[in-house]
């Protein structure tokens, strides 16, 4: 039998090597990631971290809801609102949802303001992607005040489990106060943004470093990951 | 294979201009509310070596109540529950975690690196706060009505959260608040620890040229950003559970004769999430420990670590798996077969990267200058120990070995070999071969034999026997055994050998605190680099290293951080900053 044949022909480019020059990109000098400031590292890689916090409550709100014995109450009747004589089912969440999509819109536009060093209009729509948040957390309010005043408590509930309650209460708590606190976050760089801060080299009142712009695209991150996770709450807690 | 290249490619300039330091102005502001790593690394290790005083003595109770049974009156089966419940907590999230990454990781990474400071340190100043005011919160749950929670390590509720379980009226309270504070001061340190090193590092510094030190602590921040959230999770559920009366976790159950309220939840939804961070913080804790472990060897035994960058492979394989065998520790709790299966395969399969790494560390030793320096002789004892640890889990990984054993001495024997005493006697290496760095003066030799001595051979007087005693069948967490037929009387004069070794070895600690302290003032000089080491943190302008650490110039790289014995240079060790036109020509 004739052994497997030996040419002189060139081996192409190996896995292995590629392997190589792709740690040694990572592993490079100085910084993996280059032309990513400190700042916005920090943020990509505390949403990574939030995210594992979000994936287990979620995880933790399937696992309650399958565990249960007792029926999950009718998300499209527990969420409906009586409005002009009929119940509509959803349409307060359909209007939080369009408000907070909405204001990651004019979060971009912020961010795009602020690199052209338009102080005014990207103070002027971070002020605004604020407003549509707090607008986001009072509907939120609302809702839980409606909630509560039907006898739904983190304990029980008039129409079925109380892991419904439980769950709801906690995440879009949870949420909620990532949206509060998105909203104060934003109050604040917008105020520097407005007052000139980043242009003057003023320093931090805590840590007395001077920003510059990019701060705006790094609290749009946090934000745009606030509204990312509202669609999975939303999915999962009003359309299952 | 291995990245030597000296002078090979010229050094990139800097890449980002210089961040401006925070310069303190006050005594405070120095050292109180500090935003310089160092002091924050010295804040934290003395923290949470103070709240592991308090774990070491609560194990010396245990043990004396373990030997001695009744013999202690105050000592009843809640006090004893409390104890234990106590000292695991401690140890495990409070002392080694917090020891190895606040204290440890702020102090060496930006040294290691070449840093002026951590990226952020007003984030990291409050990271110290922070894990203070969790610290401070669970010693309140001492002097709380019922006392602190006794529901075991791993709060498995329901039982956890329910009465007849000492300190479910407060203790249990406090407990979960304290890991939520605890996890959000870490969260800002840990963020801090990893974009320091992906992105504050000195030029010439590249990821593959990093002391393992370095490696280790950085993908134990990782597994601890990533896992952490798990714990926080549990952690507020089960606190809605106990104080709004949610069903996260609680099943409907008759407790003391009456129906609870409580009813549909699940509590092996609880067992998923703690395990789920529980297993991660088992290598939080001992992959800073390989790294350092590694950086011991290499420096006192005068050789380039074996297999620099397949160490590194097995620091991050070892990260990665450590995710997916979390259920190990629920085989008992009943699962599929096939998940049992899934998961003894995959816990099977991290005995390969951890035994490279082993056999990497004794074959940095062969042919190596071994000095048996204090370090040293940790280092060695730790790769002992940390092979006994691992074989036993190697036993308890296997279903069907793990369910008899599980809930005996056994269990206790193997988890403290492994991830209690390997790791701390790394602690206790690093402590011994840092505090020259730190504070400019050697430790007593003389008083660090005696510790490591009665240290390293009390250890094994300790949970060697304990093996047998779980094999035995001599279950865990009891208060007092009595008459079982099961156990038999000669136990119980192992149960005394085994105490008299634990309190000698708790007393020759205080011998060890005695030295930190006593060294301080009369320690011999160390001068900058007293181990001869190649690392950057060695090659500082003063030695302890001053606010910013380098003075005007910040260090520039050249080599991989283990030139020991390179032929034909002048010194048998090159620092990472030493040019390649000098020694090696």
């Amino acid at each position: 039998m004739a052994g497997p044949e030996l040419t002189g022909a060139p081996l192409p480019e190996s896995r292995l090597t590629r392997w190589r020059s792709i740690v040694s990109d990572w592993a490079a000098d100085q910084r993996t990631f280059k032309h990513v400031s400190w700042g916005k590292s920090m943020m990509w890689i505390f949403l990574l971290s939030d995210t594992f916090i979000f994936s287990c409550f979620l995880l933790s709100y399937m696992t309650v809801r399958m565990s249960t014995t007792v029926p999950w109450p009718n998300p499209s009747e527990v969420f409906a609102l009586h409005l002009f004589g009929q119940n509509i089912p959803l349409i307060l969440i359909a209007i939080m949802t369009f408000v907070l999509i909405t204001s990651s819109g004019t979060m971009a536009m912020a961010v795009n303001f602020a690199y052209r060093r338009n102080r005014r209009k990207t103070a002027i729509l971070m002020l605004v992607t604020a407003l549509l948040g707090a607008a986001f957390v009072g509907m939120q309010a609302y809702e839980w005040t409606k909630l509560i005043e039907e006898g739904v408590r983190p304990w029980k509930n008039p129409w079925g489990a109380p892991q419904f309650g439980s769950t709801f209460f906690m995440v879009t708590g949870f949420h909620g106060t990532h949206v509060t606190f998105g909203v104060i976050f934003l109050l604040i760089v917008a105020r520097k943004v407005w007052r000139g801060d980043f242009d003057t080299g003023r320093r931090g009142f805590f840590t007395s470093r001077s920003g510059n712009y990019e701060i705006v695209e790094i609290t749009g991150l946090y934000w745009h990951f606030v509204d990312l996770v509202w669609v999975l709450i939303f999915a999962f807690f009003y359309l299952w | 294979m291995v990245d030597t290249a000296i002078g090979r490619e010229p050094i990139a300039p800097a890449e980002a201009g210089e961040v401006e330091l925070y310069h303190p102005h006050s005594w405070i502001t120095k050292y109180v509310f500090s935003q310089d790593a160092k002091i924050i690394a010295i804040q934290y290790s003395l923290t949470a070596m103070a709240i592991g005083l308090v774990a070491l003595v609560l194990s010396w109770l245990t043990r004396w109540q373990l030997a001695f049974p009744g013999t202690l009156s105050f000592i009843d089966p809640s006090q004893y529950l409390q104890y234990i419940t106590m000292h695991g907590m401690i140890m495990v999230v409070y002392l080694l975690t917090a020891l190895f990454l606040g204290g440890f990781g702020n102090y060496l990474i930006p040294l290691m690196v070449g840093a002026r400071d951590m990226a952020f340190p007003y984030l990291n100043m409050l990271s110290y706060w922070t894990y203070l005011l969790a610290v401070l919160v669970l010693v309140a749950s001492f002097f709380v009505p019922g006392g602190p929670t006794g529901a075991g390590w791993t709060l498995y509720p329901p039982q956890s959260i329910l009465p007849g379980t000492p300190g479910y009226e407060w203790g249990i309270i406090l407990m979960l608040a304290s890991l939520i504070i605890f996890i959000i001061g870490f969260t800002m340190g840990g963020l801090n620890y990893v974009v320091t090193v992906l992105q504050g590092r000195a030029r010439g510094m590249t990821l593959m040229r990093m002391p393992l030190t370095i490696w280790g602590i950085f993908t134990a921040t990782v597994l601890a950003l990533l896992a952490f959230p798990a714990l926080f999770v549990g952690a507020v559920m089960m606190l809605f559970d106990r104080v709004l009366g949610t069903s996260f976790f609680m099943p409907s159950l008759v407790s003391m004769g009456e129906q609870l309220q409580y009813g549909g939840g699940s509590p092996i939804l609880f067992q998923h999430l703690f395990w789920f961070f529980g297993h991660p913080e088992v290598y939080i804790v001992a992959l800073p420990a390989f790294g350092i472990v590694s950086d011991l060897i290499s420096t006192h035994a005068r050789r380039n670590i074996f297999g620099y960058r397949m160490m590194v492979w097995a620091i991050v394989a070892i990260g990665v798996l450590s995710f997916v065998v979390w259920a190990h520790h629920m085989y008992v709790s009943g699962m599929n077969p096939w998940f049992g299966f899934f998961f003894a395969t995959t816990t099977l399969i991290i005995a390969i990267p951890t035994a490279i790494k082993v056999y990497n560390w004794v074959l940095t030793l062969w042919h190596g200058d071994i000095h048996l320096t204090i370090p040293m002789l940790f280092a060695l004892a730790f790769i002992v120990t940390f092979v006994n640890g691992g074989l036993t889990g190697l036993f308890l990984g296997n279903v069907v070995v793990d369910v008899p054993l599980s809930d005996t001495m056994f269990v206790v024997a193997h988890f403290h070999m492994v991830m209690g005493v390997a790791p701390i006697f790394v602690i206790f290496g690093a402590l011994y071969h840092w505090y020259p760095k730190v504070t400019g003066r050697m430790l007593n030799e003389w008083l660090g034999q005696l510790h490591f001595w009665v240290t390293f051979i009390g250890a094994y007087a300790i949970f060697f026997p304990m093996h047998y005693l779980g094999l035995l069948g001599m279950p865990r967490r009891y208060h007092e055994i009595g008459q079982t037929s099961f156990v038999p009387e000669s136990a119980q004069n192992l149960n005394v050998f085994i105490t008299i070794a634990a309190l000698t070895v708790g007393a020759v600690q205080l011998v060890f605190l005695f030295n930190l302290f006593w060294s301080l003032r009369y320690g011999r000089a160390s001068g900058g680099n007293p181990w001869r080491a190649t690392t950057l943190e060695w090659q500082t302008p003063e030695t302890p290293p001053p606010h910013g650490n380098w003075g005007k110039e910040l260090p520039v790289v050249y080599r991989w951080a283990y030139d020991y014995n390179v032929p034909g240079a002048k010194e048998d060790f090159l620092p990472q900053n030493q040019p390649p036109d000098w020694g090696t020509g």
